[in-house]
């Protein structure tokens, strides 16, 4: 378990980083927790020959809220999400996701912006960025934009974050209402990628009618996944149990899993199904508690 | 309930001493393979097949060597010129070091490369190429008797098929007759699954051949030191390398299981290597090749019970299918190709079994080690209490109650059993008493009916077992002819401290604690005051090593003898000292006194000061004894496990709801040592019940070969175990002990399974293969056709 020799930097601002990328190319490859990298490097699936370390970059790691939204830097360690107060009292779904993310030495190396940018349906964050349907913020050379989490994922390991570019922040928007969200994985041991994950988010207007849905898949698809069509089927409604199992239909439907040693086809639908319901009941019961 | 004879100062046996040997542990300084560094080291890799069968047609070192710091790439063809090619394992099958033109299993070595860091090694180990010409593997053990098999083992005469040998016990006739008149039989077909012990260091060494003095120091996580040496010797007595010449240094094990018995091919390279290059060479082996390089277990039993209608039981049948993969590198006693494997009649009594086994080949990596077990004693174990569990269900009786009614009773030990073992001792029914008690067993059943009414799925599985070790008597156990005593050497420095030496290595079983204590009981030295040494050849009594939970029953009584031959000589001394004649003294722990006269003593320190200073006349000076003992017979620990487990009925996720644990291992020398082993032997029983199994597709690709993977179970996943004891002492073991370190990792599969298919009871279920995890109860639910059906009592 050794990786081939590589070349590596530690640049101290996000302009000396951008400068690194364009100068090396596609050889490049940004250094963040280093916990999806650095274990396919000593696999030598990934055989980059420089790495750009961003741990000394300065402000890239926070949690704050400005307006209706909140702003997450992308070197923000995974456990500082799982522990924050401030972002579990909004979204109690980090809490979820935090405790079934690997084991806690990867939580406090792993970073959002890396468990994003690695681009693996597996990794959990995704599913819950589209659940709270997050934008991500990418900075170039030619500036800064913003992209929509559901425009983020391309493939295998392929996101919106371009050759030079680095993803910088994630943004998530404070809905308006009452709303509440939920995440689980079902896994076959600790540190483990999940057989299947389902996160949900569901905001509800004073009379109790759904407003928005939003609700991401994890590991059954070749990219993360949104269940649209469960998610239109509880909007409108008061999330009734004939609605809720509607909803859990349609995703064991609609994702697209692989038979591995996790599963088979059937078998992870129906992980899908159960979770999909357990969680709609779980973020409804957290929006009106 | 445990009585120490011992003041806590002394610390003897029964209390529960502190390790000595945690202190360099938790501060970071034990020391371990890789610690080992040596002037001018060089380092190994080892390029691995990634066929299962295949013939090798050119090996290409060109690119390799271009490396900066390569030093060396050996094959086989180059071994070949010192016959060293081939070498024989611990069952006298032979096994390839390095291949000249056949690889016979993925994973296998195929070339080393030798450089000067371990960096440069690994690329080397990326940059050779290698050709191969594949051939269809055999792989799946059912077929390897076929007739279109291709034979294996064209290098064994004689051999016409890919059978390694046939095995059996008991009254074949006798076990038909029975079985043809019962009013009950039942049979299913079980697997266990291949494994591994997943220690947390891996393999490795550090060979260093000085070529001036001829000599070699071999520097290896081993759990048998010496007889490693012997098998050095044997090997490499042809080049000079004779058993005078062979130093083994075991340091600190970073986990050995079993698996560190088996001289693997890298050793013998990395051996190879510094004998050619003439310095010292290291290699540590990577995770993955660890993983998928050796096994244990994966036996394919046939197990079969005969009774009456109200729970008798007559005989048992068991017929075994053991993939052994290409060569039987399995490492138990000469005589016993199948280990202890026929202790699987169980704690119960009936006069009549049989058992066969017939070993295959298949291109799989050949193993077969004693994993945290004595010799195939889990594999028996498992096969008796499933099928125990299976004719309870198929009569309609509580699986406790039918226990209860079987259990070779507390007076009729010493027990022959019908495969010709003789039970030492034991009490089952106090034991099953106890852990039903601790659960409150009826209510638990109470609680299943309802919980049934309610479609939830609860399960009880018991697993009340007998284990057999401390292997072992001269008469039957040997390895390679040298039989299986052990040792122990003590010095006593005439200050009154002492250094003990067992041919024995502790891999993480406490016995630079434990051993102390024994000493402390028998001489009244206080444990803290004596060093306990192991793992060196050098200084060492020889002994066979430590596995299959022999180290108390031999080793341990080792040192209880040798330390009774210095109280012997001690009760001399004082009787010189005090100017009385000998009968005249009694032993009170630490001293002697004379009769009638408590204040006329002397101190078991100034009798040792005095065997150095003022000894009578005629009598050796010093204070030293060695003892090499020989068991009269093996210990019989047992353990009565009752395991409470509830199903998601949507998801199938397992949940471990109680895990009691009630063990019998005879008299204990540390309480916490022994629950400490007990924690982990359970946590390792746990897992190739729900987790652990090394999975090979078709082609014979391990597919699960990192820790990704082959799912080793941690803190999250092991239940609050709960544990307890009853004590029967061994009454020919001199000091009552039995062994600890197996019976947990034993008992605990099947006390699992049984629980999983008991709950599973409604939908008819009646066995399920080892390891069980949600996703199979999907899948055999399904197969069955009940998936989601409702579910009644
Ligand atoms: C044993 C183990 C178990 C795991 N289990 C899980 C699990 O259950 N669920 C889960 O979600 N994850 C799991 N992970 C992955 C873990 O969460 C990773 O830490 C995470 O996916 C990547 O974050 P990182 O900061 O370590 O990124 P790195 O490994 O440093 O980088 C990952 C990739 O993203 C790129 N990258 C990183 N940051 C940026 C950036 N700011 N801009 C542009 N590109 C960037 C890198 O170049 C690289 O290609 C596990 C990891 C391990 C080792």
């Amino acid at each position: 378990m050794i990786p081939s020799s590589f070349d590596y930097s530690a640049p101290t601002t996000l302009e000396e980083a951008l400068n690194l990328l364009e100068e090396i190319g596609d050889e490049a490859k940004i250094l963040a927790g280093g916990h999806s990298l650095i274990p396919m490097m000593k696999l030598r699936f990934a055989e980059p020959e420089h790495l750009i370390d961003l741990s000394n970059v300065p402000g890239l790691s926070y949690i704050n809220t400005e307006g209706n939204t909140v702003k997450i830097g992308a070197m923000t360690r995974e456990v500082d999400a799982e522990e924050s107060e401030e972002l579990n009292k909004l979204f109690p779904i980090f809490k979820d996701v935090g405790k079934l993310i690997a084991d806690p030495q990867v939580r406090n190396f792993g970073t959002l912006g890396g468990n994003l940018a690695h681009g693996d349906a597996a990794n959990d964050q995704p599913a819950v960025m589209m659940a709270l349907n997050a934008e991500i913020e990418i900075i170039g050379k030619e500036g800064t934009r913003t992209v929509g989490i559901d425009d983020f994922f391309f493939g295998f390991y392929a996101t919106a974050v371009e050759e030079g570019e680095i993803l910088t922040a994630i943004k998530i928007p404070i809905p308006d209402g009452k709303f509440g969200s939920a995440y689980h994985k079902s896994e076959r041991k600790v540190g483990d990628y999940a057989t299947g994950g389902v996160g949900v988010q569901l905001t509800f207007d004073s009379s109790g009618t759904c407003t928005k849905a939003g609700i991401g898949l994890t590991n059954v698809n070749p990219t993360p996944l949104r269940a649209s069509r469960s998610e239109e089927a509880l909007v409108g409604t008061t999330v009734t149990d004939e609605v809720i199992e509607q909803a859990a239909q349609f995703a064991s439907e609609d994702c697209n899993p692989s038979a591995d040693l996790r599963g088979d086809e059937d078998y992870k639908r129906r992980i899908i199904k159960v979770l999909t319901k357990r969680m709609i009941v779980k973020a409804k019961e957290r929006a009106f508690s | 309930m445990i009585q120490c004879k011992t003041s806590k100062e002394i610390g003897g046996m029964g209390h529960s001493v502190k390790r000595k040997e945690d202190d360099r542990f938790v501060h970071g300084t034990g020391k371990y393979i890789d610690d080992f560094t040596l002037p001018g080291m060089l380092f190994m890799d080892i390029i691995r097949s990634p066929y299962a069968y295949a013939k090798i047609t050119n090996i290409d070192k060109e690119a390799a060597m271009a490396i900066d710091g390569v030093v060396a790439v050996i094959t086989g063809k180059d071994l070949e010129q010192y016959n060293l090619h081939w070498m024989p394992t611990l069952m006298s099958d032979m096994q390839m070091v390095l291949p000249t033109d056949t690889v016979m299993h993925q994973g296998q070595e195929v070339a080393a490369v030798i450089a000067k860091s371990r960096e440069a090694a690994r690329d080397a180990r990326e940059a050779i190429m290698v050709e191969y010409e594949t051939m269809k593997p055999v792989i799946d053990p059912f077929k390897a008797l076929d007739d279109d098999a291709p034979l294996l083992r064209p290098d064994k005469e004689g051999q016409k098929n890919n059978q390694a040998w046939h095995w059996e016990v008991g009254d074949k006739e006798a076990t038909e007759k029975v079985f043809n008149e019962a009013e009950v039989v039942v049979k299913e077909q079980m697997h266990i699954p291949r494994i591994h012990v997943a220690s947390i260091e891996t393999c490795g060494c550090v060979a260093n051949y000085n070529k001036i003095d001829n000599h070699l120091t071999m520097y290896m996580t081993t759990q048998a030191p010496h007889a490693i040496r012997t098998v050095f010797a044997l090997v490499a007595g042809h080049v000079g390398l004779t058993e005078e010449k062979i130093r083994v240094i075991s340091p600190d094990i970073g986990g050995g299981f079993g698996g560190k018995v088996p001289v693997f091919p890298g050793y013998v390279i990395a051996i190879a290597a510094s004998f050619l290059i003439g310095k010292p060479v290291k290699w540590i082996e990577d995770r993955s090749d660890n993983l998928t390089n050796s096994f244990a277990r994966d036996y394919h039993i046939t197990a079969e019970m005969a009774g009456t209608k109200d729970g008798k039981i007559l005989a048992t049948r068991m017929k075994v299918l053991a993939d052994h993969g290409y060569t039987d590198a399995a490492a138990n006693p000469s005589k016993f190709p199948t280990g202890m494997f026929s202790i699987g009649t169980g704690s119960y009594d009936y006069p009549t079994a049989f058992m066969e086994a017939d070993a295959i080949y298949t291109n799989k990596p050949p193993g077969g080690v004693a994993y945290r077990c004595s010799f195939r004693v889990t594999e028996a174990v498992h096969a008796i209490e499933r099928i125990t569990d299976r004719y309870a269900l198929e009569i309609g009786k509580d699986p406790a109650e039918l226990r209860m009614q079987n259990f070779i009773k507390k007076e009729q030990f010493p027990y022959k059993s019908p495969t010709g073992w003789e039970y030492d001792s034991g009490d089952y029914h106090a034991g099953l008493e106890l852990a039903m008690k601790t659960v409150d067993y009826q209510k638990l059943r109470e609680e299943q009916k309802e919980l049934r009414k309610q479609g939830k799925l609860m399960g009880i599985g018991l697993s009340t077992f007998t284990e057999i070790v401390g292997a072992g008597p001269s008469k039957d156990f040997d390895i390679l002819g040298i039989k299986m005593f052990d040792s122990a050497e003590i010095r006593v420095h005439p200050t009154g401290k002492a250094i003990a030496r067992f041919g024995t290595k502790s891999q993480g079983q406490g016995h630079e604690t434990t051993y102390g204590q024994i000493i402390a009981e028998e001489l009244g030295i206080p444990s803290k005051d004596i060093i306990v040494e192991e793992g060196d050849t050098d200084t060492a009594p020889y002994g066979l090593g430590t596995y299959a939970s022999r180290s108390t029953p031999t080793a341990g009584a080792a040192a209880a003898i040798a330390a009774r031959k210095l109280r012997d000589k001690a009760k001399k001394i004082a009787a010189y000292l005090l100017e009385v004649s000998e009968d005249d003294l009694e032993w009170e722990t630490g001293k002697f006194f004379v009769k009638g006269a408590p204040e006329k003593s002397k101190t078991i320190q100034e009798i040792v000061f005095a065997s150095y200073t003022n000894h009578p006349q005629g009598m050796e000076a010093g204070f030293e004894a060695t003892h090499y003992y020989d068991p009269p017979n093996l210990t019989f620990p047992s353990g009565a496990y009752i395991c409470v487990v509830d199903i998601d009925p949507e998801t199938f996720d397992i949940k471990v709801r109680r895990f009691v644990a009630i063990d019998d291992a005879g008299n204990i020398i540390n309480p916490m040592v022994a629950q400490g082993q007990v924690h982990g032997g359970l946590t390792q029983g746990l897992a190739p019940a729900m987790y652990e199994e090394i999975i090979y597709d078709e082609e014979g690709n391990a597919i699960n070969g990192t820790l990704m993977d082959y799912l080793v179970p941690t803190a999250v996943e092991s239940p609050n175990w709960e544990t307890g004891h009853t004590v029967t002492p061994s009454p020919h073991h001199p000091i009552g002990a039995k062994g600890i370190g197996e019976s947990p990792t034993v008992g605990a599969p099947p006390a699992i399974a049984n629980a999983i298919v008991d709950a599973l009871k409604p939908y008819g279920v009646t066995h399920m293969d080892i390891p069980i995890t949600p996703y199979k109860i999907f899948k055999k639910l399904k197969d069955m056709g009940v998936l989601d059906k409702p579910i009644t009592e």
